[in-house]
């Protein structure tokens, strides 16, 4: 009787993680998507879909092209899906052959401020906006300059010059990092503005993060910008950054967690969260995106892209954190969930 | 007195001539047998593959940059502002950073090369070249990545506090009146366009000189005249074409580095004053924006770069041309 009994759990149990086993996957048929665009969040993507090829037995071949490039090749229908770290302009979704592009967040990350100053330690450092902004637009030139002096009282900052590193190749992170300055200043969103790459007005550019960190690493006096990830595993000294409540944050995920978590994010999730309204926020936070054409002619494709989505913002969560990316939560994986939502085949919605 | 290779030149010379002209006094190419007939053909149309492949990428460079040769003309050519978000664009500082660097590298690398090669072909032991040649033919097999990451983590300190001895010292002067205290620049950027293409450039100079006739050198010696001599007076004349031809060679991979040169020269669009200012060049700038150009003026000014460079590839091997016509014209001078 008793053994009986633990068959029956064992049963149950057995054809509950079969049902959750299925839970996002395709239903269709198709084996196979291809997906191009943003290199930020490809070491995240590339785990996920080596983690979703065997929780469903679909092949997700993802290239790590770039943002722009992803951009276009979603706009000419030669992938099934694109991905990118900035939102597609007017001009860009009026290119797109196949429709109304959906922008569906899957994780945020955030950019740090790293500077190479002797006797300064991580975090020691605190930086407002505006002296920010102005570094980056070559006016203030010293580390002993009044107003960073203002904001670091008892630090001993020594009068080396500034040399400001940023980096050469286009990039997404490049993106949330001038978006935030055209945020926080008139004069750069004039002057510069907020693209993938932009006409700096100083000194050095690296390329990539590797490029940037080492040029930091070894000019005395440099200030520069790198992701989260690439800043902590290099023992970066990072600054604090004042956000818009006017509280001083050290980079983090959960600040950029945080910085998702508002109240006014619209429901098609087209938005950037640098210098979020949270108080919590780190402000240079940003997401990274999926594009997926809301309404496909494929019915199978159409369905097999929803159930990936739906996995990613889901069970591929887990993996998010140990590779420095912060998880969605809150209203901003509702919001994400109710986007994967709107996906149609021929205008009949896939999921329900 | 003439050598082998040329008097062979100028009998096929006087067959084809002869052949085209429709007159066969002496034995056509055509009729020689069928073998040979069939291997011209395949020749020809291999090697008119490649003239359609060079036709077709100019065709395709006009194309992609269409856009952007109507919006800027010829202006590209010397406006100085590279600004994706104004979408107005200028490539004269990057073209100035690239030939800058090329010949700066060049400089350097040209003595060095060779003075290798001279001392590999006429001074070591026959036994010894290997060992020696060896390691130089390992450098040429190595991705610029390698020295990309190499020159950044190793020789850009180095360079940097060369540099700022040179500011301290003779910072009077203007080309070292710049930011020493970057380490990546004009300088760091030339040094290590030198590195890459010494390798290069002394492989083909060995085999160059070593084409030399023995006999000529030997002949010399036996004149009584030093080997100092022999090589100035026989060796080098001898085989300057070749040796100008390496060098255009090694020309060739400077201006067209992508990585290593990215990594080191810091990239920046601003016209260079100093050998300390960073600055970018075509090949890297259009590998580290393209993948990242979301709009399609944007994508054309890359790509007009990539047309720009083409030209001055072009122009100098035009130039090179020049140089060995004009060169060879004295050899054939110094040796009838």
């Amino acid at each position: 009787m008793k053994r009986s009994f633990v068959l029956v759990i064992a049963a149950v149990a057995l054809a509950l993680t079969a049902v959750a086993a299925q839970a996002g996957c395709p239903t269709k048929g198709v084996k196979e998507l291809t997906g191009a665009g943003a290199t930020f969040p490809y070491p995240l993507y590339s785990k996920m879909f080596a983690e979703y090829v065997k929780a469903c037995n679909v092949k997700v071949n993802y290239q790590s092209i770039g943002s722009g490039g992803g951009i276009r090749q979603l706009q000419e229908l030669t992938v099934d899906f694109g991905a990118s770290d900035g939102i597609m302009d007017e001009k860009q979704k009026a290119e797109a052959r196949g429709g109304a592009a959906l922008h569906l967040p899957t994780v945020a990350g955030a950019v740090a401020v790293v500077y190479n100053l002797p006797g300064v330690k991580r975090a020691e450092l605190k930086l407002p906006p505006e002296v920010l902004a102005d570094i980056y637009l070559k006016k203030i030139k010293t580390w002993s300059d009044a107003r960073i002096k203002a904001a670091n009282p008892g630090v001993n900052l020594p009068a080396t010059d500034i040399a400001v590193v940023h980096r050469s190749d286009g990039s997404g992170t490049t993106y949330i990092f001038t978006n935030y300055l055209a945020k926080v200043s008139p004069e750069w969103k004039d002057k510069v503005g907020n693209a993938t790459s932009v006409n700096w007005p100083g000194d050095v550019g690296g390329k990539g993060n590797e490029g940037v960190a080492n040029s930091v690493q070894q000019i005395p006096g440099a200030v520069g910008y790198v992701e989260l990830a690439y800043a902590k595993q290099n023992n970066m000294a990072w600054a604090q950054l004042r956000n818009k409540s006017g509280n001083y944050l050290e980079p983090s995920l959960d600040g950029a967690a945080l910085a998702a978590d508002q109240p006014n994010l619209p429901d098609n999730m087209e938005v950037m969260i640098t210098d979020s309204p949270n108080a919590k926020a780190y402000p240079i936070s940003g997401f990274t995106w999926l594009l997926v054409y809301e309404n496909m002619k494929d019915d199978a494709k159409a369905d097999a892209v929803a159930q990936l989505a739906w996995w990613m913002i889901h069970e591929g969560q887990q993996y998010a954190l140990p590779l420095e990316y912060a998880p969605l939560k809150g209203p901003a994986l509702k919001k994400a969930e109710a986007l994967v939502k709107k996906i149609k085949a021929n205008g009949k919605p896939v999921l329900n | 007195m003439q050598s082998e290779p040329q008097a062979i030149k100028r009998a096929l010379g006087r067959t084809l001539i002869r052949s085209s002209a429709g007159k066969t006094r002496t034995r056509d190419a055509r009729v020689i047998n069928l073998g040979d007939r069939v291997f011209y053909i395949a020749t020809r149309t291999l090697a008119s593959c490649v003239i359609l492949l060079a036709l077709l990428l100019v065709g395709d460079l006009f194309r992609g940059a269409w856009e952007s040769i109507g919006q800027f003309g010829l202006k590209f050519l010397i406006g100085t502002t590279w600004d994706p978000v104004a979408r107005q664009f200028g490539t004269l500082p990057t073209i100035i950073g690239t030939l800058v660097k090329a010949t700066i590298g060049l400089l350097l690398a040209v003595p060095i090369s060779i003075g290798a090669a001279l001392f590999i072909t006429f001074y070591v032991p026959k036994w010894l070249r290997p060992i020696i040649s060896y390691p130089i033919e390992l450098l040429a097999g190595i991705p610029s990545i390698v020295f990309g990451l190499w020159g950044l983590f190793v020789m850009v300190p180095v360079i940097r506090v060369v540099q700022i001895w040179l500011k301290a010292h003779f910072g009077w002067f203007f080309l070292f009146d710049g930011p020493a205290v970057y380490g990546v620049g004009v300088l760091s950027g030339s040094v290590i366009l030198a590195i890459m293409v010494v390798p290069i450039i002394t492989a083909i100079s060995r085999d160059i000189l070593l084409t030399v006739p023995r006999l000529q050198i030997e002949g010399m010696l036996a004149l009584g005249a030093t080997k100092w001599e022999a090589i100035w007076k026989v060796a080098l004349p001898y085989a300057r074409v070749g040796l100008v031809g390496a060098v255009i060679l090694g020309l060739g991979r400077a201006i067209g580095e992508t990585m290593a040169v990215t990594m080191v020269g810091g990239n920046s669009f601003d016209l260079i004053h100093s050998l300390f200012d960073p600055v970018h060049s075509m090949a890297s700038q259009i590998a580290s924006e393209f993948t990242e150009a979301t709009y399609s003026l944007y994508v054309s000014s890359l790509i007009y770069v990539g047309l720009v460079l083409f030209g001055i590839t072009i122009c100098i091997s035009l130039l090179a041309q020049l140089l060995i016509w004009r060169l060879s014209k004295g050899k054939v001078a110094i040796f009838e």
